[in-house]
């Protein structure tokens, strides 16, 4: 069971999902049901087009991608992405083990929704976290994923006290997530994590909206539009007033 | 002029490689050194793409000389702005003015000037009809009715019997460095030797020599018409490029040969640009003026073609490929700050297929040329990136040139007999089809056994499309053979020739077309059930493929070998036969934009391609089909075998700003990390296109907007409004790579 994965695809040259270029697996399966999700495909815990790989597989297509990733693997590795991957936290646990051995850096993409022993123990393996704090208050964050930001934040916390790199992610919607106090609040937060090398803003984008159309699903944010270059700027320049030039729009 | 230069073996010799090795000033810095255009940079680039602008306008062609038959010296000098331009001379007495070659063959020449409206002189037509053979009449006394079959039914197409075969590419740098009077003495030198027993070869071989003598007498006279002496070396930096220009304008003069390359000179003019701005004669901004004014003549280069050849090689191209990087077999870098200003022109003077920049890629160059390189392809997708690591292995040789678009030529030591390329998904289908060809029913390969019926069955159809391979194989060398033995006769090219050693490395380049088509269709065959749909005659019309198989381009090794097996077992084919002057086989898998032409001539394939649908270009995979990410996709082609190729394996790909990376930083680092891994991967070559499809689907209907808006193709660049729109769509349909 732990041995191998849920995979929905994989993308062999992902440049948007940790440093450099990396072999990013979209985990099968997410607890969340964020309102803006664009891969609204990989939230069911297995479809009929979902793919088992083992663990063993996976370090082949690595090793084929090697040569891409750098003198030493300086410049990229492998990234577990979703969907949510701690939901296979013991089989990823195995995946990073294996990978790291062979020398591969290894890249979490996770929404922090999920506190466990198996959990901790991945992010032991995991050279870079990858946290999507989606909203800093609870409510809201309760309206927009469907569940409360505890777990999150405690995630955060788990991984600044190891003293492990880990990047923030944050999409930015309008209407949703681009309050200007909750923006502070959370920047706030953060202010003081030293783990915290990167602060992602991601503007939203339509682009996973035809996807609700196939599944037969109600796109929620439908009067939604991207937020335009300068509510852009005014979001990441209250972030930079607290976290400064770790700060990018991705 | 010596004094100041490293001594060495050059001096003793004709040895252009020694010379560069023992002077050059390896430069190890970023691009930050770099100036823009000067005033009269910009002058004279305006003034030029004014005519650009008004050859456009008229319809592709500004003016054509119908009256004078282009050699070496048959026009009066030509300028595009004598007061301002610091290397001169243009192919006729105007620039942009289209000479006539009917050494070729003069109903070609009649026949390109008629679709423009132009008529040739009749004196002209006369002394070609009455007294002089072209080479176009020569391979037509002697085709046989197989190759001309071979020809109609278009599985060879594109072969040079009615245009000059081009891909010869002198050692222009010579001129500059030794001199016409030098050169003259060594090739009386050489031709002191060629005596013993007067077989054919050598007889042909005095002859040359003597050609080339004379080829280079007129070089002379040329020079001496713009007011240089270049009967002794250059002295300065200007007369360096001048003195190179001329020697490759010789060339352009004389011939109009599908692809007619520069070669390698960037580094060579730094060591003169070099040495001037040490002793103060001029500075950086003048030294890239005169890099400049270099390349704004290399953008002039124009050739008369007819609407026939043009849709096989859409843009009308010029091939002035020029090398840039690489390594010397000693571990010395070749980046100079000339590579550099080579680059830089495509800001000062903006994007433009030509010159065909072409970088010798290799992991271990420095980082700043890498990023420059890199940064320059996000900005202007204007240049291609070759394996040096791979090419200084196999070929042996570290001073060396690209013809065409991705061939390897040691420079002045290698030469090749251009032969276009084999459709091998019709190939394909004469196996499935008694050896018939499946649009007219025409026999074309004997001895087919028709295949059993119901689903095609994997053994039965490789006995058989092997034994096509091999027939058409021997076909093809022989019709080569005949082609190359009338080119030399009839329209030798004794101007590059002449800048060659007497005694040089004769290749015979063919090249194969559909290798994606095929191997997906072979893969169809075997992992899926395949069934023939055949008209009244017994011939495919189409086919149904029930279940999956694998496709080229996801880095399965189950199709991907069928690919690579394919290509190791055509070249092998064709080097069993005998080859014109003992010249080496080599094999290309390249297609320029034939891959268009080749498809429409292609009926439908076992892989679920429809009749007349376009084929990927060189070896690509097929459209859409890469659905694994573009690596897998790269992965794929790298594993075709370079040493079942080495004529080239070309590959374009084409990707969103966006999916290289979030801004232009990472955009830059990504690519070039890219680049390191495919290299290393052992893959041969890589158009890199970094652009938008709003961009291109925007181009297609307001041209006027983009007259600089460049894309590579297959091995060259194109200005994309200067295409069809069925090329235009085909490159827009082409899998460009993009996040999920």
């Amino acid at each position: 069971m732990s041995k191998t994965l849920k995979i929905h695809s994989i993308e062999t040259f992902g440049v948007h999902d940790g440093p450099g270029i990396r072999l990013v697996l979209f985990a099968q399966g997410c607890p969340f049901r964020c309102l803006y999700c664009h891969n609204p495909d990989t939230q069911d815990l297995e479809t009929d087009k979902t793919e088992t790989k083992t663990i063993r597989e996976i370090i082949k297509l690595l090793e084929r991608e090697k040569p891409y990733f750098g003198e030493n693997g300086t410049r990229g590795g492998l990234t577990v992405s979703g969907g949510e991957p701690t939901l296979q936290a013991k089989a990823v646990l195995a995946l990073f083990k294996e990978a790291k051995a062979e020398g591969f850096h290894t890249c979490l993409d996770t929404c922090g929704a999920i506190v466990s022993k198996d959990v901790e123990d991945l992010y032991r393996f995991t050279d870079l976290l990858l946290l999507d704090v989606k909203h800093i208050d609870d409510v809201w964050h309760r309206k927009l994923v469907g569940q409360s930001n505890f777990n999150v934040l405690a995630n955060a916390k788990i991984r600044e006290k190891s003293g492990r790199e880990m990047w923030l992610r944050y999409v930015l919607v309008p209407g949703w997530t681009d309050q200007e106090e909750h923006l502070t609040a959370w920047a706030k937060y953060f202010a003081h994590f030293k783990t915290v090398t990167r602060v992602e803003i991601l503007p939203y984008h339509e682009l996973g909206k035809h996807k609700y159309q196939e599944l037969g699903r109600d796109y929620q944010l439908k009067e939604v539009k991207p937020p335009s270059k300068e509510e852009i700027q005014i979001a990441k320049d209250i972030f930079s007033k607290y976290l400064g030039d770790r700060v990018v729009v991705s | 002029m010596s004094q100041t230069f490293k001594k060495g073996n050059w001096q003793k010799k004709i040895d252009t490689r020694d010379f560069i090795l023992q002077n050059i000033t390896p430069y190890d810095g970023d691009a930050s050194f770099l100036k823009g255009p000067s005033v009269s940079t910009k002058k004279l680039w305006k003034k030029a793409r004014q005519l650009l602008d008004e050859e456009l306008a008229k319809g592709g062609i500004l003016d054509i000389d119908t009256e004078t038959i282009s050699t070496i010296t048959s026009h009066d000098p030509g300028y595009l702005d004598k007061e301002l331009e610091k290397i001169v001379g243009t192919q006729t007495d105007q620039p942009l003015k289209r000479g006539i070659k009917p050494f070729g063959g003069i109903r070609v020449v009649e026949a390109a000037a008629e679709e423009n409206s132009y008529k040739v002189s009749k004196e002209v037509v006369r002394i070609f009809d009455e007294y002089r053979k072209s080479h176009n009449d020569g391979v037509f006394d002697v085709y046989t009715d197989e190759m001309k079959l071979l020809r109609s039914t278009g599985i060879l197409t594109g072969l040079p019997d009615n245009y000059a075969r081009g891909r010869i590419i002198g050692d222009y740098r010579r001129v500059a460095l030794y001199g016409i009077d030098r050169l003259i003495e060594a090739k009386e030198a050489d031709k002191k030797e060629l005596v013993g027993v007067m077989t054919d070869e050598l007889i042909r071989l005095r002859e040359e020599v003597s050609e080339q003598i004379k080829a280079l007498k007129a070089m002379k006279i040329m020079a001496k018409s713009y007011g240089y002496d270049i009967s002794k070396p250059a002295n300065t930096a200007q007369e360096a490029i001048q003195w190179t220009w001329f020697a490759f304008l010789a060339a352009l003069k004389e011939q109009d040969g599908a692809a007619m390359s520069l070669g390698n000179v960037s580094s060579f003019f730094d060591i003169y640009l070099e040495s001037d701005l040490q002793a103060g004669k001029i500075t950086e901004e003048e030294a890239q003026e005169l890099v400049d004014h270099f390349i704004i003549q290399c953008r002039l280069i124009r050739h008369l073609r007819m609407d026939a050849y043009n849709q096989l090689f859409a843009g009308d191209p010029t091939w002035t490929t020029e090398c840039l990087g690489g390594f010397f077999a000693n571990g010395q870098h070749k980046i100079t700050k000339t590579s550099f200003r080579f680059l830089q022109s495509l800001y000062n003077l903006g994007p433009a297929p030509e010159p065909n920049l072409t970088v010798l890629w290799s992991d271990k160059l420095p980082e700043g040329w890498k990023k420059f390189c890199a940064q320059v392809s996000v900005d202007t997708s204007s240049i291609q990136y070759e394996n040096d690591d791979l090419m200084r292995a196999k070929g042996q040789c570290d001073d060396y040139c690209i013809a065409c678009c991705v061939s390897m030529m040691e420079t002045g030591k290698e030469m090749q007999f251009f032969g276009a390329r084999c459709n091998l998904a019709k190939a394909m289908l004469m196996a499935i089809n008694e050896g018939r060809d499946e649009k007219t029913g025409q026999l074309v390969v004997p001895g087919i056994d028709p295949l059993s019926e119901g689903p095609i069955k994997y053994s039965e159809f490789q006995k058989r499309f092997k034994k096509t391979m091999s027939y058409l194989a021997k076909s093809y060398v022989n019709t080569m053979n005949v082609i190359h033995y009338m080119h030399d006769k009839y329209y030798y090219e004794k101007a590059q020739l002449a800048l060659m050693d007497t005694h040089c490395h004769r290749n015979m380049a063919f090249g194969v077309a559909g290798l994606s088509v095929v191997a997906d269709s072979i893969s169809a065959i075997k992992f899926a059930k395949v069934t023939a749909i055949r008209n009244s005659d017994g011939l495919t019309k189409d086919f149904k493929v029930e279940g999956d198989y694998p496709m080229f381009g996801n880095d399965d090794d189950r199709v991907d070998e069928m690919a690579v097996d394919l290509v190791k077992r055509f070249n092998t084919e064709l080097a069993k036969n005998h080859i014109y002057r003992d010249a080496t086989a080599t094999l290309s898998v390249l297609t320029i934009t034939s891959n268009v032409v080749y498809g429409t001539k292609t009926g439908a394939t076992p892989d679920g391609r429809k009749a007349g649908e376009a084929f990927a270009p060189g070896a690509n995979p097929m459209h859409g089909r890469d659905h694994s990410g573009a690596i897998a996709s790269l992965n794929s082609v790298a594993k075709i075998n370079y040493a079942d190729a080495r004529d080239g394996i070309s590959n374009t790909f084409s990707i969103v700003p966006k999916a290289l990376g979030s801004d232009r930083k990472e955009q830059i680092d990504n690519l070039a990390g890219m680049l390191d891994g495919y290299f290393k991967k052992d893959a041969h070559h890589l158009n890199v296109n970094v652009l938008n499809q709003e961009t291109l689907e925007d181009a297609m209907e307001h041209p006027e907007k983009y007259p600089q808006l460049t894309i590579r193709v297959s091995g060259y660049a194109v200005n994309f409004i200067k295409l069809t729109r069925a090329l235009q769509e085909e490159v827009i349909a082409r899998t460009f790579h993009k996040t999920m």
